[in-house]
């Protein structure tokens, strides 16, 4: 079900290839290196593949973590906590139902496993084993769904998760949360170990830049964090966007434009108290997300905005229910418009419509 | 007020009697008992009901009977007890069967039972084990069970524990491909504390496994997996509790696997192999004629043509 570690042609990883945002330091320095090690990638071409270490450094004080891969050991460098703690880590090779299932069962005893592999399918091809052995008996099982939406750029649509969202979110007991950056995954983690069910640890392909200089403090599920300030308008983000909304508010601050930018880590339960503030503050909404417009965060927003019946300029921005066109990351982030450039562009749009109470 | 501390009592501590003594026999009788219940519980919980799965549960009693009076370790006063041998019922559809169980041994009030399946009942058609003290995991989806053992066996490993995890899976739920996945991790991980029964009833809904979708040959298939595997008739109680006993002084690093030939629909003839009767309802008469069958105990069995 996983790919190979290397495309044939590019002998680049999928890690490898380069940054979110075209010209980047970090992705430039990242192609640069030579990121394969006799373990297999690199840490530090990776960096913010951080659940690894810092599941090893929580696990010293938690004797009931145990971190489960499905052959993906080095891509999502779980093998960081197989180093330090091999007893209890566990690698179930390819077969990633087995992986859900038997982290089920070890949960069934007190423990507390952190399953490991691709988000698409995790979500996707384990969506029944989530449901039934993970959300339907309540078992604190977390999963670590990395490289998500189409982070896998060329490797096609087989390997993205552009419907995750979507599947996960409709799962009820289900706690689905996206990691912006490498602190605010830790940050979830610790907060899942404080959560008593399961949850969906949706994550980028590692190199995702800087949101959060340090740890988030006093992190919660179902609590957004408001990371910039703004009139104008409001753009709700999860995941791997919010750091473009970030980009282009700084942006469209030079056009005498202002921008709440609003990071919803939680997808479910999504946090309508926010979502009322910016609608009542401010009354025009984007949300932005690297998946499908259909069933993820502009869904979720869609229907705490509808039902609380107060008119606003309101617009999803995503993948528009296509299966994405071939090619770097980088390039299909230009094409979809989900980078800096391409958010505040959708924002001066959205901002130049007629509001439907003026009509 | 001072409380008394009630000290909870496990179940199946004692040494399985060997073939040809007084406690063999004793304990023959109490199993023929036992499995009786299971099936006259059945009939009468799938008339609750207005249907039931019959004849994949008729198959396990004597499975059933023998899991929970001789083999098991758990404490009814205690069901979160840390130490206790797990019981996956990979087949769920059999839970109308290991209820009545679970109560007669005072995992829960009997009365319960009289409301299975209405409305806010915790019993229902499949085990929920967050409504139903006894029931280790839930399951009904077919093809899960083994993965869901395999991680309890293994986190005996990780938490320095010494119970067993059985699982018990039916012959048709095979086809499911996550079950080889579980059984493959079971080999490499030597998964020792694990105990695969099959009840290889010989049935799936459409008719004979071998004309649906065969899983033969059963025995090579563990053993190409890695397993121990031992097949035995699934209706013997000699058998059955020498393989029980076996169990717990084996050496071999290998999860083990017992392929119990069944007969579905075991001990009402008319049910006997009849796929029919996967799911039914027993009326006026009918009923009446099928637990006096019951009452009269295990006739010789029909086979497949």
């Amino acid at each position: 079900m996983t790919g190979e570690t290397t495309t044939p042609g590019t002998n680049t990883s999928p890690q490898e290839i380069s940054g979110v945002f075209r010209g980047s330091a970090d992705g430039a320095t990242a192609l640069r290196e030579k990121s394969k090690t006799e373990q297999g990638i690199r840490a530090s071409a990776i960096p913010t593949f951080v659940a690894g270490e810092e599941l090893a450094d929580l696990a010293g004080n938690d004797a009931r973590i145990v971190v489960l891969t499905a052959d993906l050991a080095s891509a999502g460098r779980t093998i960081d906590f197989a180093n330090r703690h091999p007893g209890r880590f566990f690698n179930i090779g390819v077969a990633e139902q087995n992986m859900v299932s038997v982290a089920a069962g070890m949960a069934s005893t007190g423990l507390r496993p952190f399953v490991s592999t691709f988000a698409a399918y995790l979500a996707l091809l384990c969506c029944e084993q989530v449901r039934t052995d993970l959300a339907y008996p309540g078992m604190p099982v977390v999963m670590l769904a990395h490289h998500s939406g189409m982070t896998l750029g060329y490797y096609g649509t087989s390997h993205h998760a552009l419907e995750d969202l979507s599947a996960m979110r409709g799962i009820a007991g289900l706690t689905v949360v996206c990691a912006s950056d490498a602190s605010e995954l830790r940050a979830i983690l610790r907060a899942s170990l404080r959560h008593d069910g399961p949850v969906y640890v949706r994550m980028g392909r590692g190199r995702d830049p800087e949101v959060y200089p340090d740890v988030p403090e006093n992190f919660a599920f179902g609590k957004a964090i408001r990371v910039a300030e703004g009139e104008d308008i409001a753009l709700i983000a999860t995941g791997s966007q919010v750091r473009p909304c970030l980009r282009a508010a700084e942006d469209l601050v030079k056009e005498g434009i202002s921008a709440r930018v609003v990071d919803m880590h939680t997808i479910s339960p999504v946090d309508a108290t926010e979502i009322q503030a910016a609608v009542d503050d401010i009354g025009t909404i984007l949300t932005v997300e690297e998946h499908n417009i259909t069933g993820g965060l502009g869904a979720a927003v869609a229907e705490v905005i509808a039902e609380y019946g107060t008119p606003v300029r309101f617009r999803r921005h995503g993948v528009p229910d296509v299966h994405v066109a071939l090619g770097p990351p980088a390039a299909l982030y230009s094409h979809y418009e989900l980078d800096a450039a391409g958010v505040a562009g959708r924002a001066k749009d959205l901002l130049q419509q007629t509001r439907g109470s003026d009509r | 007020m001072r409380r008394l501390k009630v000290v909870a009592v496990t179940h199946n501590t004692a040494p399985i009697p060997v073939r040809g003594t007084q406690e063999r026999k004793g304990l023959f009788r109490l199993l023929e008992e036992k499995a009786k219940l299971v099936r006259r519980e059945t009939v009468r919980l799938s008339r609750i009901a207005g249907a039931g799965h019959y004849t994949g549960t008729f198959s396990c009693a004597e499975l059933f009977s023998a899991l929970y009076h001789s083999q098991l370790r758990f404490r009814p006063d205690e069901p979160g007890w840390k130490e206790r041998d797990r019981f996956v019922l990979s087949k769920g559809h059999a839970a109308i069967g290991l209820y009545p169980v679970l109560a007669d041994l005072g995992f829960f009030p009997a009365e319960l039972l009289d409301n299975y399946t209405r409305l806010h009942s915790p019993l229902g058609d499949h085990p929920d084990m967050r409504k139903v003290p006894g029931i280790d995991f839930s399951s009904g989806s077919l093809g899960h069970g083994l993965s869901v053992s395999l991680g309890m066996a293994l986190a005996a490993r990780v938490t320095g524990k010494e119970y067993f995890a059985y699982c018990l899976l039916g012959d048709g739920e095979l086809a499911e491909g996550q079950v080889w996945s579980a059984a493959m991790a079971a080999g490499h991980f030597k998964a020792s504390n694990l105990v695969a029964i099959v009840d290889r009833n010989q049935l799936s809904i459409d008719g004979s496994t071998e004309t649906v979708m065969g899983v033969e040959p059963l025995t090579d298939k563990f053993a190409a997996f890695r397993w121990d595997v031992r097949r035995i008739d699934g209706h013997d109680y000699d058998q059955i509790l020498d393989t029980f006993s076996d169990i717990k002084h084996r050496s071999d690093e290998r999860p083990f696997c017992v392929i119990a030939d069944t007969v579905k629909g075991r001990g009402v003839q008319r049910m006997e192999l009849e796929k029919d009767w996967h799911v039914g309802n027993l009326m006026g008469a009918d009923y009446d004629e099928v637990m006096a069958e019951i009452d009269a105990g295990l006739q010789p069995a029909r086979s497949l043509a």
